[in-house]
């Protein structure tokens, strides 16, 4: 099964909402609290582990302050034909 | 290289391909017209960039942006197209980049007439263009020396990152003289070090003319400053013609300094002590040397195609010490070497030296 | 066993600068496009930029190659000069539309019709966005602007520019595509295009220009997700998204 996470550059982030719009498992959240420049930044909140690593959030977000991250188990990631994971696994 | 008959402004367009124009941009305008139609034909031939762009405005931006790259451009125009260009020049100078700009004046205001006039004195010296800057302004008077000019066009211009603005009329452009054309230069430059040519292997580069905050422009401003104070100080050029024992000096440039030279010939065959002081670089005016005249001469006459420009910049020069006088013709009517030769004896009928060594009208005495 | 691989991170071709643009202001995705685009297709260290007067007139702070700033409208002038004088670099301009549709229409039309093998990327926001809100060529019918507060009256003040289908008349345009910046589907579609367009111009082939249709939240007074959708509801019918010319058949 493939699993993701993401990482938001919290001072980079403006709070737009747009990842929290578009993201199809709803994981993505604005903060409560604020980034130096005044924004609630996005932030992941995936308890159950839903966020797929789809790339969405980035590809919407204004600010290229996303970077998505894909977890495979190395047996998912061949059947796939996953030759990077494997790679990464080495 | 021989001496051969050639036409100003070909002349001119031969002298920058010779100087290594890289490339030009321009617009048809009478009466600069040639100018472009023989680099239409030679810049081709020498794999060199040529456009005929679809507006003065689109020109010269043209020329901005291959002066970004650091390459030798130029290009041509006549008032109204140079109206147009005032946005772009007023970039160039913001972003300091060298770039040449022939002017040959036209009459104006406005549609004008196509005659040969000077009347843009003002508009290619003080800024060409909004904001805090002046351009370097050469004026030559000879087919000779508007071919010379232009090879020193683009060295000064390349030297102190600089607009240089090439300022003649109708006359010289059209006019046939013998004149001789330097030889190719050789020295291709290599790219300097703050144009733009892809980021390989070093920082990113910017060219822009924008500080967004006042105390940056200010900054930017009084550097572009201090480089007009270098070059006012070293660049001043002109020609002078019986200056030594002159009673009346007559300041004039261009096709009008020719008309004034063959009325202070005249002059001086009447045995009137009459010089001719002829600026070549109208933008820094040759102050100093004016401005050292100024104590041994009777009166100055500022001779122009225009209602009175350039005999500002004489006042200036003079500073009170002596009177300035003007004689002009407007609107491209062709000026007489009589009508100034009538202006220089009137002149010197008018102004006498008091006994206290001060020199005044006789007009404002009999007043 | 589990392995873990960044599947998307931040493009060497934006560089490190926050961006000054307004929350959710898609000024900032057709940057990241142009740079990705740019890295792609191992261009970036050979290629300048042309930046336009608009809210994008940073856009040299943002994306990593050489770059020059251009007066209003004027950028395909300048792109002509640069391009013309260095052939082998790739040239592109970054516009808006009150920069490109109307002070600047004339340039970029004819630049096309010369041929001149360069990449035109025109941001449509149907809004003079750095000025504060002013009706644009490209404001739709009916649209509230600081200078049509009743809404654009046609009657009054005219119909919008199509520039796409302006453009892809000049014989000299080799590819011309609109597309929109307002969903997912949507900013792949436009990256593609950003591609093709550099591609153009790597291949010689001609002028290119990719119109992206973009939000302007804060003038337009929408939430960012909001603009998204006024783009899908009142821009599309107006400016139809496709490729216009040169795309694949
Ligand atoms: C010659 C000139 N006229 C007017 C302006 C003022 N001005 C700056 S940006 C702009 C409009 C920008 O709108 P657009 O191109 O749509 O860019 P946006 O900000 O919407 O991205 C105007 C009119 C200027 N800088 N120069
Ligand atoms: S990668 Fe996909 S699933 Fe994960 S947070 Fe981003 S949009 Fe949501
Ligand atoms: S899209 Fe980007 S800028 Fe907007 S809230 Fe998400 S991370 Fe922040
Ligand atoms: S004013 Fe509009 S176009 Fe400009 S940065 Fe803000 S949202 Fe973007
Ligand atoms: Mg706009």
């Amino acid at each position: 099964m493939v699993r993701g996470r993401i990482i938001v550059d919290t001072e980079r982030c403006k709070g737009c909402g747009l990842c929290v719009a578009f993201c199809p498992k709803g994981v993505v959240h604005l903060a409560a609290s604020l980034n130096a420049a005044g924004h609630h930044p996005a932030q992941l909140r995936d308890p159950d582990g839903k966020c797929t690593g789809c790339t969405i959030c980035a590809l919407v977000c204004p600010e290229a302050a996303i970077t998505v991250y894909r977890t495979f188990s190395v047996k998912a990631s061949v059947s796939a034909g996953g030759v990077c994971a494997l790679e990464a696994a080495s | 290289m021989a001496r051969e008959l050639l036409k100003g402004n070909e002349a001119i367009a031969e002298a920058a391909i010779r100087a290594g124009l890289d490339a030009y941009f321009g617009y048809p305008i009478t009466p600069q017209t040639e100018l472009l139609e023989y680099l239409a034909r030679r810049m081709p031939e020498l794999s060199r960039a040529f456009v005929q762009a679809e507006s003065e405005v689109a020109a010269i931006n043209m020329v901005y942006g291959a002066a970004c790259a650091g390459k030798r451009v130029m290009t041509s125009s006549s008032g109204p197209g140079i109206s147009l260009m005032q946005e772009g020049l007023s970039y160039i100078a913001g972003a300091e980049l060298p770039a040449v700009v022939v002017d040959v004046m036209r009459g104006g205001p406005g549609l004008g007439n196509i005659a040969a006039c000077q009347s843009d004195y003002f508009q290619m010296t003080r800024s060409a263009g909004h904001g805090d800057f002046r351009p370097l302004t050469l004026a030559p008077a000879t087919v000779q020396e508007a071919i010379d000019l232009t090879g020193l066009a683009f060295d000064l211009a390349e030297q102190y990152r600089m607009l240089v603005i090439l300022l003649i009329d109708g006359n010289l452009g059209q006019m046939m003289e013998p004149a001789e054309l330097p030889s190719f230069r050789q020295n291709v430059s290599a790219t300097p070090e703050w144009a733009v040519d892809g980021a390989e292997g070093r920082p990113q580069r910017i060219i822009t003319s924008l500080y967004l905050q006042p105390e940056a422009l200010e900054r930017h401003n009084l550097n572009l400053q201090k480089k007009l104070a270098i070059i006012a100080e070293r660049e001043q050029r002109f020609a002078g013609l019986y200056l030594e024992d002159a009673d009346l000096i007559v300041v004039a440039f261009g096709s009008a300094a020719r008309v004034a030279q063959n009325a202070v010939e005249a002059a001086r065959a009447r045995g009137m002590a009459v010089g001719l002081f002829r600026p070549i670089t109208l933008s820094p005016f040759p102050m100093h040397a004016l401005a050292h005249l100024a104590p041994r001469a009777r009166a100055f006459l500022a001779v122009e195609m225009n209602a009175g420009q350039m005999v500002e910049d004489v006042r200036l020069a003079v500073a009170g010490r002596a009177p300035v006088r003007f004689y002009g013709r407007l609107g491209g009517v062709e000026m007489l070497p009589d009508e100034v030769l009538r202006a220089i004896e009137q002149a010197m009928r008018d102004t006498r030296v008091t006994t206290n060594g001060a020199r005044i009208l006789n007009a404002e005495v009999r007043r | 066993m589990i392995a873990e691989e960044c599947v998307y991170e931040r493009p060497t071709g934006l560089t490190a600068a926050h961006t000054h643009y307004c929350p959710g202001c898609t000024h900032g995705i057709a940057h990241r496009l142009t740079a990705e685009a740019l890295e792609e297709l191992g261009i970036l260290e050979r290629t300048i930029g042309v930046a336009s007067v608009g809210c994008s007139v940073f856009a040299y702070n943002y994306i990593a190659c050489d770059f020059v700033g251009a007066a209003h409208g004027r950028a395909p002038a300048v792109a002509t000069g640069l391009k013309r004088v260095l052939p082998d670099r790739i040239i592109f301009t970054y516009q808006g539309d009150g920069d490109l549709a109307s002070i600047g229409l004339g340039e970029v039309l004819h630049a096309a019709a010369r041929g001149e093998q360069i990449t035109v990327i025109f941001i449509n926001n149907a809004i003079y966005g750095m000025t504060g809100g002013q009706m644009a060529p490209t404001s739709p019918p009916g649209m509230v602007t600081t200078s049509s507060p009743g809404g654009r009256d046609p009657q009054r003040t005219g119909y919008p520019v199509r520039v796409c289908e302006l453009v892809a008349q000049m014989d000299g345009a080799a590819y011309v595509a609109r597309r929109s910046l307002h969903n997912p589907a949507e900013i792949r579609r436009a990256k593609k295009a950003l591609r093709t367009a550099f591609e153009c111009q790597m291949n010689g082939r001609g002028f290119a220009l990719v119109e992206l249709l973009s939000t302007c939240p804060t003038n337009w007074g929408m939430t960012p997700v909001d603009a998204l959708h006024w783009v899908e509801e009142r821009m599309i019918p107006v400016f139809p998204l496709g490729e216009f010319k040169g795309g694949e058949r």
